[in-house]
């Protein structure tokens, strides 16, 4: 099992971004997928630092994929998808609507939020070219380890949701800004206050959710770092990562090891908690129940 | 204009049919469809029934099957368009890429309708389930702005249908886990968001209090209206942080409902062909009011008279409602 890192869900600045993609050339991640995932109007103050980064990363002999944004509404966002195909690098799809643009015969990958929940879809997008797919973070296992083998029967590779704050919705508007009494055509960027995102609690202080502009995600952060033996079992083929602030190289590294196997659950979890000791884990998802609860 | 009305029951069916519907949608009592409430829905049996009701009185029938069917159980969803087809519903209103492409190859010359939960937000999407599978018409997204409406329209050859009044959804449908992370139950899988089943109310210090897996709600005054705890019109709290301040209330929508009465004419001229009233869960006495007074509506302005006004307004949840993304200004 190896591990793949999901594009940028926070808005981060050209200079940060640069360097996580430095350190991530160096991390045991096998492949990376880039692009602005979330919102368009964050991609002009970060977008020169895309070619620079797949070089680097090719450089040091990782996969690397462009991923369309997740939610296309706009003549530019769409603009700006079909010229995604047209770099001639892997493009992963986050929309089906990007699939009006894939050249006829060109393969693609499949982000977390299409919606593959069953093998008549996963077996139509392998038709179709689909290389890989992530499936979305809410399925059970009993359904991954289904999807899983009908992957490995279609010959392409299923990987699942292996760490950080799960993506929950997305929304024509933008809860940042609304958190600063603007609307998402007046934000001023407010996103970029917050790299990890705002956190929302319950009335009574209980950590729920965080916004990421126009994105809702878990504020727990959901791993699959103590199930890698049902996952690899199943025939998942990779974790993905997402990225996040803090020690990202030191959560690599973790996963890596735990992902080659042989890592019992409490160690996996507490290594975890070692290095984000403020961090609330889940991997309800996974479980089958509440997405936002920690088994056992 | 065409009114598409919701039935959760045989009896709203007729209600809605009586009361002037064009067109009515329903689904399955099982979680093929995305309203799979307890009580609610149709057997193949009562759906034949149903088609013959309308058909007698020049309406016709539309059959959800929205969810996305679980892996290794596909067949339950094959055998509910196989179901809604030998029925004799108009059309099947479909969401899954699997199940489309699925109908579309076992039953060539059924009518397929795009859901919402479809999430196709965009002409290229529209246009890529029309060319590939032949979808004949698409309901929107709720995230999307009259302007852009007009202009999906502009570029695709498939009929739109958009909501008009009921529940407002303020996430991408089809696209929305908030639910299963706070309850273990999706619409995507279960189709159910926020189920009654994961509620607990309680009173604490003189107020009532609505609990969702766990996770508190809403806190009101005793006595006054207490909203149905869903998420996504929760009142929570964003602490403050560096630079901005802590904010307590309805972050993500208020809990209203969704009233474009009087976008209508609008609609009309950005080239809707169909508006869908929300709420299969309702009584069938709500569906007759409702579809009565839209119904109403799409004469006047097909006729270029004026729409009548407050026709729905105790019927609004919180009696506030929203013309939602349809105006801009929303977001």
């Amino acid at each position: 099992m190896d591990l793949t890192i999901g594009p940028i869900a926070f808005f981060w600045n050209a200079e940060t971004v640069r360097g996580f993609y430095r350190t991530l050339a160096a991390s045991p991640a096998r492949r990376v997928v880039i692009g602005e995932w979330v919102c368009s109007k964050r991609l002009p103050f970060w977008q020169q630092e895309i070619p620079g980064a797949v070089e680097c990363l090719r450089t040091a002999g990782k996969e690397v994929a462009l991923s369309t944004l997740s939610l296309i509404t706009l003549r530019r966002e769409r603009r700006q998808t079909e010229e995604l195909f047209a770099t001639g690098l892997p493009v992963e799809i986050a929309d089906l609507g990007a699939l009006k643009h894939l050249p006829e015969g060109m393969p693609f990958q499949v982000g977390p939020l299409v919606n593959v929940y069953n093998e008549g879809t996963l077996e139509w997008l392998a038709r179709k070219g689909a290389t890989r797919i992530c499936l979305p973070p809410e399925l059970p296992l009993a359904s991954v380890a289904r999807l899983a083998a009908a992957g490995a029967a279609a010959g392409l590779a299923v990987e699942v949701w292996g760490h950080g704050r799960a993506p929950l919705a997305i929304s024509g508007r933008c809860y940042h800004a609304r958190l600063h009494d603007r609307a998402k055509d007046s934000c001023q960027f407010i996103c970029g206050d917050d790299p990890d995102g705002r956190d929302v609690e319950t009335l009574e202080g209980v950590p729920f959710l965080t916004v990421n502009g126009v994105q809702t995600l878990g504020h727990a952060h959901t791993t699959a770092a103590g199930q890698i033996d049902e996952l690899r079992e199943a025939g998942v083929t990779a974790l993905r990562l997402s990225p996040q602030t803090g020690d990202f190289a030191g959560l690599v590294g973790l996963y890596h090891r735990i992902a080659q196997g042989g890592t019992p659950r409490p160690e996996a979890l507490a290594g975890l908690r070692r290095l984000m000791p403020e961090a609330a884990l889940a991997d309800g998802f996974l479980a089958g129940t509440p997405g936002a609860s920690i088994a056992g | 204009m065409e009114l598409v009305c919701p039935a959760g029951t045989p009896a709203a069916l007729r209600a809605a049919v009586d009361a002037g519907a064009h067109t009515v949608y329903c689904g399955f009592a099982n979680e093929t469809n995305a309203r799979n409430f307890p009580g609610l829905n149709f057997s193949a049996q009562e759906l034949a029934e149903g088609v013959a009701y309308a058909a007698a009185r020049g309406a016709r029938v539309l059959v959800a099957i929205n969810t996305f069917p679980r892996a290794g159980d596909q067949a339950i969803w094959h055998r509910a368009v196989a179901e809604a087809k030998a029925a004799g519903a108009h059309a099947v209103i479909l969401a899954d890429l699997g199940l489309i492409a699925h109908a579309a190859e076992a039953h060539p010359d059924l009518r397929l309708h795009l859901s919402v939960q479809a999430a196709a937000a965009n002409p290229d999407a529209i246009n890529f389930y029309a060319e590939t599978f032949g979808i004949r018409r698409v309901v929107l997204p709720r995230v999307l702005t009259v302007e852009e409406i007009t202009a999906i329209n502009r570029e695709i050859d498939v009929e739109t249908e958009v909501f008009v009044f009921g529940g407002l959804c303020v996430m991408a449908e089809g696209r929305c886990s908030l639910s299963s992370y706070a309850t273990g139950l999706s619409p995507n899988m279960n189709g159910v968001c926020s189920p009654a089943s994961h509620v607990v109310y309680g009173e604490v210090g003189g107020q009532n209090e609505a609990r969702l897996g766990g996770f508190l709600i809403h806190r009101t005054p005793k006595g006054a209206p207490a909203p149905y705890p869903t998420l996504c019109k929760g009142c929570f709290t964003a602490p403050a942080t560096a630079t901005g301040a802590a904010q307590t209330g309805h972050l993500f929508e208020d809990p209203v409902s969704l009233d474009a009465t009087e976008l209508i004419p609008r609609l009309r001229q950005a080239g809707v062909t169909a508006l869908k009233i929300e709420g299969r869960q309702r009584s069938r006495a709500y569906v007759a009011q409702v579809v009565r007074a839209f119904r109403a509506a799409v004469e006047a302005v097909e006729t270029g008279a004026p729409i009548p006004a407050g026709l729905l307004a105790k019927l609004t949840e919180g009696q506030a409602a929203t013309t939602g993304a349809y105006a801009k200004t929303w977001r």
